[in-house]
């Protein structure tokens, strides 16, 4: 098992995975969203090469009304 | 044709609007068309995970194909903070780089700290960033925010969702005056005269949020805002009387009067 830290929340998952494959796990695919892992922007280009390793911090945001 | 260019692009309105506070995304819908705005800001925030994924966005009601988003830094209090939040708005945008920059002082009067704005403007203009900033009506401040290369400063009218209007014309005016590029008054606004004002004033546009957005009726409010501006604007171009404290001046001829 491994912890990711999502969104200031931990979240146990069976071994490492792809960004890609986290957003589809966490219900975001096809979603507007942009993720940081560790601090650094995770591009889209690269949601499906990127891992999600255990003890990382990821953010993973969307626009939302504000002035 | 007198249109607003920020960043070399050019907009026909100069009413720039926020997407907060609204009932729902229907109501934010129609007081941004009844505002005519072009420009419209957004938050970037957490996404809540394990919502409905079918739940309507923001995205839907406004799309980006429409409108110029403007993503803000709204809660954050920190440079760095303010840089990471735009660096994920610009990858969430597919590299949008027009962007607000706020860094807020302090909770209660979520007045800009200008120092941390600063920090954090010339960080993003070396990555790129297009950055319309947010800062107090400070002239110096704003001249160096210019000087680094924002591509427009907002200096408050008075604090944020306040509806107090414009406190200091004197220190607008001295901005306005000594700055190149555009000059939007961006928070304080109450109601359509204070985005009159502003405009008279020689500012090149208004950013407003509450003022619409808690009005009794947004969308009647936001059609008011849009007059206002727009006649500011008119009266500003216009250019004024000069305003004669003790000397009146008839509007009607002196002579020919009845009994002389």
């Amino acid at each position: 098992m491994i912890t990711l830290h999502i969104n200031g929340q931990p979240r146990q998952f069976p071994a490492a995975l792809k960004i890609a494959d986290l957003v589809s796990e966490l219900d975001l695919l096809g979603k507007r969203i942009a993720v940081e892992k560790n601090g650094e922007i995770v591009p889209k280009s690269q949601h499906g090469n990127v891992m999600a390793v255990d003890g990382d911090q990821l953010e993973i945001v969307v626009a939302v009304g504000g002035g | 044709m007198d249109p607003l260019v920020i960043a070399g692009k050019i907009y026909s309105s100069r009413l720039l609007v926020g997407t907060g506070k609204y009932k729902d995304f229907a109501e934010t819908r129609a007081a941004i068309d009844a505002a005519g705005a072009e420009i419209v800001t957004v938050a970037i925030r957490r996404t809540n995970i394990g919502q409905d994924p079918n739940q309507p966005s923001l995205l839907d009601a406004l799309p980006p194909s429409q409108f110029t988003y403007l993503p803000n830094t709204a809660g954050c209090y920190t440079a760095d903070d303010a840089i990471r939040t735009l660096r994920l708005a610009r990858e969430l945008l597919d590299g949008h780089d027009l962007v607000k920059l706020e860094v807020l002082g302090d909770p209660q009067s979520l007045y800009p700290n200008v120092v941390e704005t600063l920090r954090a403007a010339e960080v993003l203009v070396k990555d790129g960033f297009k950055v319309m900033v947010y800062t107090s009506d400070d002239p110096i401040i704003a001249k160096q925010l210019e000087d680094i290369g924002c591509v427009a400063v907002m200096p408050l009218a008075s604090l944020i969702g306040s509806g107090m209007g414009i406190l200091n014309p004197w220190n607008l005016q001295i901005i306005i005056d000594r700055l190149s590029v555009p000059v939007i008054v961006d928070a304080g606004v109450g109601t359509a005269s204070d985005a009159a004002i502003a405009m008279e004033l020689g500012c090149d546009a208004v950013l407003m949020n509450t003022a619409i957005a808690g009005a009794r009726d947004p969308v009647l409010m936001a059609s008011a805002m849009k007059k206002a501006v727009e006649a500011g604007r008119e009266a500003w171009l216009a250019g004024r009387i000069a305003k004669k404290t003790y000397q009146a001046s008839p509007s009607s001829p002196t002579s020919g009067l009845i009994g002389s």
